[in-house]
């Protein structure tokens, strides 16, 4: 179980309201649950609250949020806190989640670790330029691709320590950057070429 | 080796279009109509025939799980909930089909939405596939564009289907879990019976599939039960997308007949263990909640990839991810970094899970360096054995079985770390001590 907690109160801003284009998007989003159910909307709900609010959910979003959907506070907050995609605290602005799981292990998801170490430092600090934070997490669903990691959205996958700290130098200086297997390889497919589905489609 | 034209997901590696276009050229939407005319209990009986088992892990019978949904609405709407939270460690699958074949997923949730009566589907996708989400989003916009879901389409089945996500919680995977998140609630399983079929999502008869069993029930209702369960073994029929990861020379991901031999998958698609297959240590055949199998004769050399071949070597097919690892591993680190997924992912309601979970971690991590006791294996076996069946779900089960599977199989491994650790502690000086 991840024990998980707020910011504390002088991290915290005093308030947070949806701007307008969020709002009118979160009055859609409640309509695809039936009448009365929508409480159903709050993981979506929070998900546009913390990126509006700069990649992180401070409390007045979370009672905000309860507000909007017409629940008890504490409900959101278990929400919040429950879910670990839910950053309680500040990140930077390319924050990275490094899969460090069994699979990504094998591979050499421990030298990625030692470059996140060295650019970024410990997890969950954030960099004095305020651009990078890193977490490990578990299992990010691409273990044919591993190592990889997760970058804001986009997944990069089959890294090496060159390889990663070159995405880290671009994104630092403001260039773009491909998301996606960093070899030569069509997405999940084996290297040098699928074994299969040769014949034209 | 299985043969293109028997393959279901002809744009696995998204090298041609995903769209509409493309997905109807590939076969995709064609007589869905027709097969809808059929009648519910035509379509139900072709899926028990097919033998497709559930592909998300525990293998039940899809077409059986269907017929469980009450023929007669009493008044409570039903629903279909697909679960796409894959994060199961291994397993990467229902990633390719919503990013490369959204259109197979979003045709076989109306025609499994028709079988079982539900008007409105729900699609649960993991947070953290943004771009699948995406992508699967706009998938389903081109078929409202196209009318083939919603009110009065030309399939003749009135079906909406949303997308929906999570925010990072492994246990949302559970079926009731994925309801309770879905209700906007903390992912906390609940107690069977009542089951989602009576009562699952807001108190109304629900059923949850994994993706890729819904994705392939448009080919099969096409292609015919017969085609299907004619592939495989008997009890395991059908074809399977294995997602081969760790120490192979190309790891990649693959859809074969299931009851294909290990070492012959291995071989065929992922260039072979790295350092070929005499320098294989174990392999998880099912996604990291399942027991390892150990290379050997009677193991790794004649396992099949399906159920019932998985099951003989004490192990399960789960969701076909096949963990490869060569003699270079550290076994009982390996094991230790699982125990620790299960720590972090525990969703904390059942004590014996969530006390244990941290528990077996710590032990393994201490016994990774050999800072144990002999006694303590024989303890940590008990404690798996104390979790296993004790809890509301069966995420206990998955998180006590890989410990079982690296005591039943590496137990000399461990007891060597212990020899050494003790061996090098008192060379150094350190007087041994009565235990505790």
């Amino acid at each position: 179980m991840s024990v998980r907690r707020l910011a504390p109160p002088e991290m915290q801003p005093k308030d947070f309201s949806f701007s307008k284009d969020n709002l009118a998007w979160a009055k859609k989003e409640i309509t695809k649950y039936p009448e009365g159910r929508q409480q159903s909307a709050i993981i979506p709900l929070l998900w546009r609250a913390q990126e509006q609010h700069g990649g992180w959910l401070p409390e007045a979003a979370i009672r905000h949020v309860s507000d909007f959907l017409g629940m008890a506070h504490i409900r959101a907050l278990e929400v919040a806190t429950f879910y670990t995609m839910f950053n309680l605290w500040p990140v930077g602005k390319f924050q990275v989640q490094l899969c460090g799981t069994t699979p990504c292990r094998l591979r050499g998801a421990d030298d990625l670790e030692k470059v996140c170490r060295k650019r970024i430092g410990d997890q969950g600090e954030v960099t004095k330029d305020g651009k990078f934070s890193w977490v490990e997490v578990e299992c990010l669903g691409a273990c044919v691709n591993a190592p990889m990691a997760q970058i804001n959205y986009d997944y990069y996958e089959d890294l090496t320590s060159e390889s990663f700290g070159k995405i880290l130098d671009n994104l630092a200086a403001g260039k773009k950057v491909k998301p996606g297997p960093q070899i030569d390889r069509q997405l999940s497919a084996p290297v040098g070429g699928a074994t299969t589905l040769k014949e034209k489609a | 080796m299985l043969a293109d034209k028997d393959r279901i997901f002809r744009n696995l590696y998204g090298q041609h279009d995903w769209g509409l276009k493309g997905a109807r050229a590939r076969g995709a939407w064609d007589g869905t109509k027709e097969i809808l005319a059929k009648g519910r209990d035509a379509i139900i009986e072709e899926v028990k025939t097919s033998g497709l088992r559930g592909r998300g892990g525990a293998g039940f019978p899809t077409g059986l799980k269907w017929s469980f949904m009450p023929k007669k609405s009493d008044g409570r709407p039903q629903y279909l909930v697909v679960n796409a939270d894959e994060s199961e460690p291994g397993t990467c699958k229902d990633r390719e089909i919503m990013r490369h074949d959204p259109h197979l997923l979003v045709e076989g949730c109306l025609i499994a939405g028709f079988a079982m009566g539900a008007s409105t589907g729900y699609i649960y996708v993991r947070g953290e596939f943004v771009r699948e989400r995406e992508r699967l989003q706009a998938a389903i916009d081109e078929a409202y564009e196209a009318k083939l879901l919603g009110k009065n389409n030309v399939n003749g089945w009135d079906f909406d289907l949303y997308v929906h996500h999570g925010a990072g919680a492994y246990i949302c995977g559970e079926e009731t879990a994925l309801l309770e998140s879905l209700e906007g609630k903390k992912g906390q399983p609940r107690l069977k019976p009542p089951f989602p079929a009576n009562v699952g999502l807001y108190g109304c008869p629900t059923t949850v599939n994994n993706v890729e069993s819904i994705a392939v029930v448009p080919d099969i209702l096409r292609r015919g039960a017969t085609w299907f369960a004619g592939i495989g073994r008997p009890n395991n029929s059908g074809t399977k997308l294995f997602c081969i990861s760790g120490h192979v020379e190309k790891p990649c991901n693959v859809e074969e007949a299931m009851g294909i031999p290990l070492r012959e998958l291995l071989e065929t698609h992922a260039g072979g263990v790295r350092g070929g297959w005499d320098n294989l240590l174990a392999v998880i055949p099912g996604g990291s909640s399942m027991p390892l199998v150990p290379a050997g004769k009677d193991q790794a050399d004649t396992l099949l990839m399906d159920f019932d071949g998985c099951r003989d070597k004490k192990s399960a097919l789960g969701t076909a991810a096949v963990i490869v690892m060569d003699k270079s591993t550290d076994i009982v680190r390996a094991m230790a970094r699982i125990s620790y997924f299960y720590k972090h992912e525990s969703c904390g309601q059942c004590t014996p899970c969530r006390e244990g979970m941290g528990w077996m971690w710590r032990v393994l991590t201490r016994m990774a360096e050999g800072r144990a006791q002999k006694r303590e294996i024989d303890m940590l076996m008990q404690v798996t054995q104390q979790i296993e069946g004790h809890t509301i779900c069966a995420f206990g089960d998955g998180a006590a079985w890989p410990v079982q599977g690296l005591l039943r199989h590496f137990r000399p491994e461990i007891e060597r770390r212990i020899d050494e650790h003790t061996r090098n502690a008192e060379a150094q000086g350190a007087a041994r001590e009565a235990a505790e």
